[in-house]
Order: C-alpha cells, then sequence, then structure tokens
C-alpha cells in the first residue's frame, strides 16, 4: 500500500532560523520495547537516517523504548532474512527493517513491521515523498508504526509554531513567529517583528495561523495564510485584541478585546469580522479555548480572586467555575477527546503544567519546572507541548500524557516560547 | 527601543537643554516657542520641575505582586504629572502597563492594561482630559530586566507614562 505525503510548503521571507535542538530524558516504565533497524539505501544517496528519526519520535511518546543499533542482534539483509530467534533471545517483540528507493525525484520509504515473538509480518507499508521530505516521510513511517501497535494514530507528522526572539547588540528585541517539525527541525519564520508577536493558533485545517501582533505600536489579531504569507487582519479595537482560539469548524475566533473598558471574550465570525460579546464581568476574562465539539468555551477569569478556570455555551449561557485545586489556574485548552484540560497551574508558587480529568477532578501535575507556561495538546492527545525556562532562557518541552518522558527543544541565543501544535496534517489519498 | 520611548528621550535632552539655558520664570513662562512645555516651575507638593518630571525615575509607576492599584507613595508624583500635563494639552500621551513573566502570558496582558488604566484613571480623576491617554498593556513581553528573581520581576511589574 502506497501512501502519499502532502506537506505544507512554506512560503518565506527568507532569514536564516535558529535549529531547534533536541533532548530527549526519561523513560515510560510500561514502554514497548522495538527496534527500528537502520533502513537500507536501495540506489539512492539518503541524507538522513531514517531509523534514528523513527527511533526518536516513537521514544519521544513515551509509549516505546527503541533499542539503539548498536545493541540490536542482527541487522537483516531484507525483510525475509530476520532471525527471529536472534531478537526473541533479546527480549525484543517488535521489530521494523526497511529501505529507501528512488521515487521520481524523491523517495520511497518501504518498511516491514514484525512480531519477533510469533515470527509474523504485522505490516508492510510504502510512504513516498518529494526529496525536501524525507525527514517528514520518516515522521509518517514513525505515525504508521504508532498507530499499529498502540491503536491510536500517530502525530509525529506534525508541525509546531512557536514565537522566538534575540536580543541584539544594541539591545534591541526582534521577535519571530516560526514552524518546524514536530521534533524541531526544519524550521522556517514566518512573521518577524521589533514588536511583540503572541499567541499563535493553528485552524483547524492547519492552512492558516492566528496570531497577536504589536506591530505599530497597537495589538491586532492576524490571519496568516501559511503557503501564501497572505494575511488579514481580523481585529484592531482599543485595548488588548488578544488570545485568537479557533472555533472547531474553522469559521470563528473567541478572542480577548477590552475595547477600552475590561477584558471580556468575544467569538469573531473570520469572514464577516463581526464580533459577539460572550462574557461581560467587570474582571478580567481572556484565554478562550473552544471544547473540540464547538459546544463549550473555556476561559480565565480573576472574578473569584485569582485567576481559575471557567466555561461557558459557546452560544452564550451560564458561566461556571471549574478549576478549585491550585492557587491559580490560567490558559486551559481541550484534549482532542474533550475529556481533559491541560492548564498552567500554580502550587506553592511554582508555575507548573497540569492536567485535569473533567470526569474525575482529579488534577495532576506533567511538569516539574516553576515557570512553566502554555501548554497545548498535541492532534492525538497522546503529548503535551509547553513552555519553560532553563538557566533564564525559554525552551520548548514535551511530556507524554502518560509516560514521564520529557523533551527539551531549545534554541542557540534565543528565547523560545509559546509553542503551538498543528492538526494532524498527512492526507491520506 | 520604541518610537514613543525614543521620542521621550529625545524630549527629555531637548528640555533639560532649554532647561540649562533658562533663567528661570514663572509658570510656563520659560517656554522656548517649541510648544514642550520647558518650564522651571515646580509642580505639585513634590515640587518637581518640568525636566524633573521628565526623568525616567518620575514616570515610572512600580506595583506589588498581582497588584494593579496605584501605590500611595506614588500619588504625590503623580499629581504632579497631571498638573504639567494640564499645562501642556498638546502633548500626546501613552501609559504602558508592565508585568512580571510569573502567570500566563495572555493574562499578563490583562493585568498590565489595568496596571496602565489605574494609571491612566488617577491622572483623569487629577484633571487630565479623559480620553487623552493612550493605555497600552506589553504584559510581560518587554521586560525592564531580563533577568530571574524578585529584583528582577519587582523592576519589571511597571507602568510607565510616556510624552
Amino acid at each position: 500500500m502506497v501512501r502519499w505525503i502532502a506537506v505544507l510548503f512554506l512560503c518565506v521571507s527568507a532569514a536564516v532560523q535558529a535549529e531547534l535542538t533536541i533532548e530527549i530524558t526519561g523513560g515510560g516504565e510500561n514502554a514497548i520495547p522495538i527496534a527500528v533497524t537502520p533502513f537500507k539505501a536501495s540506489g539512492v544517496s539518503v541524507p538522513e537516517d531514517v531509523a534514528a528519526i523513527i527511533s526518536a519520535d516513537l521514544y519521544r511518546s513515551g509509549r516505546f523504548r527503541p533499542t539503539d543499533p548498536s545493541a540490536q542482534p542482527e541487522l537483516p539483509a531484507g525483510p525475509t532474512d530476520v532471525n527471529f530467534p536472534l531478537w526473541r533471545s533479546a527480549g525484543i517483540q517488535n521489530l521494523v527493517v526497511g529501505e529507501v528507493a528512488p521515487s521520481g525525484t524523491g523517495y520511497a520509504l518501504r518498511f516491514y513491521l514484525f512480531d519477533a515473538f510469533r515470527g509474523e509480518q504485522l505490516t508492510a507499508e510504502t510512504v513516498t515523498a518529494a526529496a525536501r521530505d524525507l525527514r517528514f516521510a520518516a515522521h509518517s513511517v514513525a505515525d504508521l508504526i504508532y498507530e499499529r501497535l498502540t491503536g491510536q494514530r500517530g502525530a509525529f507528522a506534525t508541525r509546531i509554531a512557536y514565537v522566538s526572539s534575540t536580543r541584539g547588540a544594541d539591545g534591541k528585541e526582534s521577535v519571530a513567529l516560526n514552524i518546524a517539525d514536530s521534533d524541531g527541525h526544519n524550521t522556517v519564520g514566518i512573521a518577524r517583528s521589533a514588536d511583540p508577536l503572541m499567541s499563535p493558533a493553528w485552524s483547524p485545517d492547519a492552512s492558516r495561523l492566528a496570531y497577536v501582533s504589536f506591530e505599530g505600536g497597537q495589538p491586532a489579531i492576524y490571519v496568516q495564510e501559511i503557503a501564501t504569507g497572505k494575511r488579514e487582519r481580523i481585529t484592531a479595537f482599543p485595548g488588548i485584541n488578544g488570545a485568537p482560539a479557533w472555533s472547531p469548524d474553522g469559521t470563528r475566533l473567541a478572542v480577548t478585546l477590552s475595547k477600552g473598558r475590561n477584558p471580556d471574550i468575544y467569538v469573531v465570525d473570520v469572514a464577516s469580522r463581526a464580533a459577539r460579546q460572550l462574557t461581560t464581568h467587570r474582571a478580567i476574562d481572556t484565554e478562550p479555548a473552544w471544547s473540540p465539539d464547538g459546544q463549550h468555551i473555556v476561559f480565565t477569569s480573576d472574578r473569584g480572586g485569582r485567576p481559575q478556570i471557567y466555561r461557558v455555551p459557546a452560544a452564550g449561557g451560564p458561566e461556571q467555575r471549574i478549576t478549585f485545586e491550585g492557587t491559580e489556574n490560567t490558559r486551559a485548552s481541550y484534549s482532542p477527546d474533550g475529556k481533559s484540560l491541560t492548564m498552567v497551574t500554580r502550587l506553592d508558587g511554582r508555575f507548573q503544567i497540569g492536567l485535569l480529568d473533567l470526569e474525575t477532578r482529579g488534577l495532576q501535575i506533567l511538569s516539574s519546572g516553576s515557570l512553566d507556561e502554555s501548554p497545548g495538546f498535541a492532534p492525538n492527545g497522546a503529548m503535551i507541548i509547553y513552555a519553560s525556562s532553563e538557566g533564564g532562557r525559554g525552551v520548548l518541552s514535551s511530556v507524554a500524557v502518560d509516560g514521564g518522558v520529557q523533551t527539551r527543544l531549545a534554541s542557540q541565543g534565543e528565547d523560545v516560547r509559546e509553542p503551538a501544535w498543528s492538526p494532524f496534517l498527512n492526507r491520506r489519498f | 527601543m520604541n518610537k514613543t520611548g525614543l521620542w521621550a528621550v529625545v524630549l527629555v535632552s531637548a528640555v533639560f537643554a532649554a532647561g540649562c539655558s533658562s533663567t528661570g520664570g514663572s509658570k510656563g513662562g520659560a517656554a522656548g516657542g517649541d510648544g514642550a512645555g520647558v518650564s522651571t516651575e515646580a509642580y505639585g507638593s513634590v515640587g518637581l520641575t518640568a525636566d524633573q518630571l521628565q526623568q525616567a525615575e518620575n514616570r515610572t509607576i512600580y506595583f506589588d505582586l498581582d497588584q494593579s492599584e496605584v501605590p500611595p507613595r506614588y500619588y504625590d508624583v503623580l499629581r504632579a504629572q497631571a498638573l504639567y500635563l494640564i499645562d501642556n494639552p498638546d502633548m500626546t500621551l501613552t501609559v504602558e502597563g508592565h508585568c512580571d513573566e510569573r502567570g500566563s502570558r495572555e493574562y499578563n496582558i490583562a493585568l498590565g492594561e489595568r496596571r496602565a488604566n489605574a494609571v491612566t484613571r488617577f491622572l483623569e480623576a487629577e484633571g487630565v482630559a479623559a480620553g487623552r491617554v493612550n493605555a497600552i498593556s506589553y504584559g510581560e513581553e518587554r521586560p525592564a530586566d531580563p533577568g530571574q528573581g524578585e529584583s528582577a520581576w519587582a523592576l519589571n511589574r511597571r507602568a510607565i507614562i510616556l510624552y
């Protein structure tokens, strides 16, 4: 079976981008052992270590414990040459054998997934991609392996948007809005400013980003088409124009507007720009996020004293407080299944990433920093990406929701912050 | 530095230069013809002159943690600022609100706006024309001190009057 990968092509005003570097720590106790043997290059030179990309993805998820190639008992010449008893005695149940072949001007990644204990082939698939999308094709292979073994769709062939800033020798700050692969590679800048850029949010079809820009000395909300760079200003009212969040159908943005008074939640129709006020309270109401079914909006409000999370029907109606643990809870967003919220929880003076089960009301703290912020789920709900601070510098971190594996993405000489994980990108034809 | 900030520095320098050559005078009397309100008159109970009022230390209000009320220790200098601004009705005026890095970014935009609005309301209560002040919040996006810890955070929880 052949799967074609459609990758977003980014039209970029060229500027050298600092690459994010990745560091993975911790390990899931119940992680599944797997070995991805080095992919054989057949009649083509392959500039990336495909097996290493796949292994790193699987490890990052917290669900797998990949075996280093040096600890693998053999390198099978091909899918028919696997010596299963060798893998059985090494305790490695899941085995991936693959090869890279030319396909047009790009590559075809063919892989076989085996259950070595049973000596059975579980799946065999081919992913093709343009030459520039080799890494993305490797992420797609990781997605297929992940899905076959966990039953849950993989989210490695996705992207993250984030904000970076550097301070020049003259003390002037330069802020950029960037997009990178989910593992931090292939960073491209899509907007740059001497004034703050904030709060990137992916449209549900992943074609556009909404964000806040202070260019010209006033905040405004923009929507930018990623492929073309074309952008439109959606709101520029007096006062705050902030915290854009797309409705699940992609037609509306929930936003924060203060209109020179105090911040409330509004719902703005993206096409007509018509704004409807959703909350009316003299306290701060901000950071709206939609439930996946589009029925509710959660938001941060300090109407009870300290900021906590509240929920309101998206069509308007009674507002209900939903967080009670922690001194403060802010910037909530729903898991893709709508069953939990991730948010910033302040406990004992530390700001950490909380996971609230909306049914049991159980709160779990997922991070260990003291200034962690801006959490958001991967589109399959298995990981949460957030911003943290390390040695005074902003870095991005991700954590497997049920794994304990932590990934850190840092950028040399830059502060990076406000990560937003894209929706699923790979269209399957 | 932003445009407004640059303008403030230029203005301070100009006033300082003019002030040096001025031989004193009554209220607004030593104006150098540029409408910037050069004066050696002392404003308010704190007795600050125009060039003193334009110093950054007299245009910056620091806030306590999570607070957005103007601390009483700034009442006198803000009253003097208001008198000076009433004397110079053509000056355009921006009040920026800022926060330390703790708390979420968009919440801090809102908290910074509260600080800017608190200073704006104080100036308006003291007679500065309503609608004259352009209040803007940068939240935690523009720290005065990019460091971490209490001393940096205390410097970052601020409102700045820019004219």
